[in-house]
């Protein structure tokens, strides 16, 4: 129910110092603000992080070779080799954990070096991949036109292209059509069959994705001389296991294979994303952590200060509160009324330092939405409703501990105490 | 009404103990209008303390209405007050961010009776001691008379048994002091009991029974001449 005497002595006790009253109530108000904005922005980091990973298959392994650090059976150190075609099968039949094998070869040539692409009078330098149709599975991109590479393509070594919209941009005009169009990679014709664009933009392997050709694995290997050389493997592990044992597994049998020492670290090599994703998980989680410490913190020194303030108008107002005791208020009274004032200072304070935040935060959206651009180190900042909603009760809550030592303060001074207090 | 057997009271300044009040015997029947005097430091405050359940008492007997007042926690002697003791004090203690009709009505708020409802039976209480048409001035409006009008119809409103008055007068001029008088011996012939702690003689004759302290004791207790006068005339 609402009790007007008892807002009308809240009012009279807030304006009776108004700017202690805005003072004090601004330092809960900052609390609240600073968590939500950090809150917020760590959020708009995260997701801005992970919308450059989003799709890409997490629980996967990547192994390359180096040369050799011991030397083993006969061989030198510093020996260099090359996977082979036959490792492939050899992954597939001893590793039951895997999933999804994709090897993969890189053409020389690159964003780098000098122009490889050529169609009509138009040039470009691109990142040249040799894939099985499994690379889309690991790297999934998303098809604007055409198809992606598939098994019949790479049964008869066809000579046909996939190409993203950045190459299509540099070698067709802007409103040509690429499909069936042929372009002219490393001195040999290759058929174009599709258009993508990549759906992650955070993780690339040699070169930006959009400016990349994806040809059969097995073309790029017999067009250009590479015999049955294998760059790399892109694995996924089976459902719920992780991805550290096909890992393992797997550098030890190319280790085999090859006749390189089992110790010897360097050989086989390569990245496990499943780590790479926990490492990055952890980092947001620990950032996490660290603003709701900073931000209970500030929100604390704000609740402290709203307690010490009630302290001071408790000791102000002792001989009133002397007075309402002699005319039969309850020590219950007293304590209701100086913890209400105390939750209505804190929540209002702190629904302020919310309500301003939130709008910031949503101002910096729109700013960005409307900016455009995909490639942004900061997107979607803001807070969820359960949050915002837990700041609320942990500010309220605080209130009322905060009017808690003072109210306790007022009740124990005597009345008799408190009517003489002149 | 009151009855008050051998109370002792000491408060502890630091090391030594103040023995405030030796051993203090008294009666006071219903509808009796009396006066305490005595110089400061004769324990008359300390005496109304009591009496108001302000104040504990270390030793002896307190009887209110029949009722022992003795290790009350707090709540309970708040209602007690709020239920059987009206105060009307020296600085009027009214609060000064409420009206005078509010002012009136806190005691009643207390009770948890509704606002509507206290502000009614406030303002029949201000009509009582002539402030009607103050009702919604707030207390820095009001003059020092005026004010302990406001003060003894706040007092009255919940119908105490007793008024408690400490130094009603002490802060008036000697007319408004009279006519703060005249109120109170008007409540005292309604049937209430009304103690009036007071250093003044002229105040002390407007009554019908002085208790005079000194030093923590009951020095004297006597009929004013004037009613002595009064009842011989009479």
């Amino acid at each position: 129910m609402f009790d007007l005497d008892k807002w009308q002595e809240i009012f009279a006790a807030l304006k009776k110092n108004k700017m202690r009253t805005f003072l004090t109530a601004f330092g809960v108000f900052w609390g609240i603000f600073m968590l939500i904005i950090m809150l917020g922005s760590g959020r708009g980091l995260q997701n801005a992080v992970y919308e450059g990973m989003k799709d890409f298959a997490t629980n996967s392994v990547f192994l390359w070779t180096q040369p050799t650090t011991e030397p083993y059976a006969g061989f030198p150190r510093g020996r260099r080799f090359y996977f082979r075609n036959d490792d492939i099968e050899a992954l597939r039949n001893h590793i039951p954990e895997v999933d999804v094998i994709a090897p993969r070869l890189q053409a020389r040539g690159g964003s780098s070096a000098a122009d490889n692409v050529v169609r009509g009078i138009k040039t470009g330098s691109f990142t040249i991949n040799g894939d099985y149709p499994e690379w889309n599975l690991i790297d999934p991109v998303k098809m604007l036109s055409g198809r992606f590479l598939n098994h019949l393509d790479l049964n008869h070594k066809r000579k046909v292209a996939v190409i993203g919209d950045m190459v299509k941009e540099i070698l067709f005009e802007k409103d040509e059509e690429a499909l069936g169009e042929y372009i002219r990679i490393n001195g040999v014709y290759f058929q174009v069959v599709g258009v993508f664009s990549p759906l992650n933009s955070n993780i690339g392997f040699g070169g930006d994705k959009a400016q990349s050709i994806y040809i059969p694995f097995t073309t790029l290997q017999q067009t250009y001389n590479y015999g049955d050389m294998v760059g790399w493997f892109a694995m996924t592990a089976k459902e719920d296991i992780p991805a550290s044992v096909i890992d393992e597994k797997a550098k030890e049998l190319l280790k085999r294979r090859h006749k390189i020492h089992p110790a010897d670290s360097q050989a086989v090599t390569g990245v496990n994303l499943d780590e790479e994703f926990k490492k990055i998980s952890g980092l947001f989680l620990g950032i996490d952590v660290l603003i709701w410490i900073v931000g209970i913190g500030t929100l604390l020194a704000g609740v402290i200060g709203i307690s010490n303030i009630m302290l001071i108008v408790v000791k102000e107002r002792t001989k009133e509160i002397g007075i309402q005791r002699a005319l039969g208020a309850t020590p219950r009274k007293i304590i209701g009324q100086i913890i209400t004032e105390s939750v209505f200072l804190t929540t209002l304070a702190g629904y302020f330092g919310l309500s301003i935040a939130v709008f910031l935060l949503e101002m910096i959206n729109k700013a960005l939405v409307a900016s455009g651009g995909e490639n942004q180190a900061f997107r979607n900042p803001g807070v969820d409703f359960n949050i915002a909603v837990t700041a609320l009760i942990i500010l309220i809550v605080a209130g009322a501990v905060a009017g808690l030592i003072p109210a306790n303060r007022a009740v124990k001074i005597k009345p008799i105490d408190a009517l003489r207090d002149e | 009404m009151i009855t008050i057997q051998n109370i002792h009271k000491s408060y502890n300044m630091g090391t030594n103990s103040l023995h405030v009040l030796k051993g203090i015997d008294l009666e006071i029947e219903k509808g009796e209008l009396v006066s305490i005097m005595g110089s400061s430091g004769s324990g008359k405050s300390t005496l109304l303390n009591i009496l108001g359940i302000l104040d504990n008492y270390d030793k002896g007997e307190y009887r209110l209405d029949g009722k022992l007042i003795a290790g009350l926690s707090e709540t309970k002697a708040a209602l007690m007050r709020n239920e059987y003791i009206g105060f009307v004090f020296q600085s009027f203690n009214l609060i000064s961010f409420k009206n005078a009709l509010e002012n009136v009505a806190l005691p009643l708020y207390y009770k948890n009776i509704s606002r509507k409802k206290r502000n009614k039976i406030a303002m029949e209480y201000l009509d009582k001691v002539g402030l009607l048409d103050w009702a919604e001035h707030m207390p820095n409006e009001l003059s020092g008379g005026q004010k302990q009008r406001v003060a003894i119809a706040r007092s009255l409103i919940a119908n105490p048994k007793v008024i408690l008055a400490d130094e009603p007068t002490g802060a008036l001029d000697t007319a408004t002091s009279y006519e703060v008088m005249d109120i109170l011996k008007t409540i005292n012939h309604e049937g209430i009991t009304v103690i009036i702690v007071t250093h003044e003689t002229d105040i002390s004759r407007m009554t019908r029974r002085v208790i005079k302290l000194k030093d923590g004791a009951i020095e004297a207790d006597y009929i004013p001449e004037t009613i002595r006068d009064y009842a011989k005339v009479v």
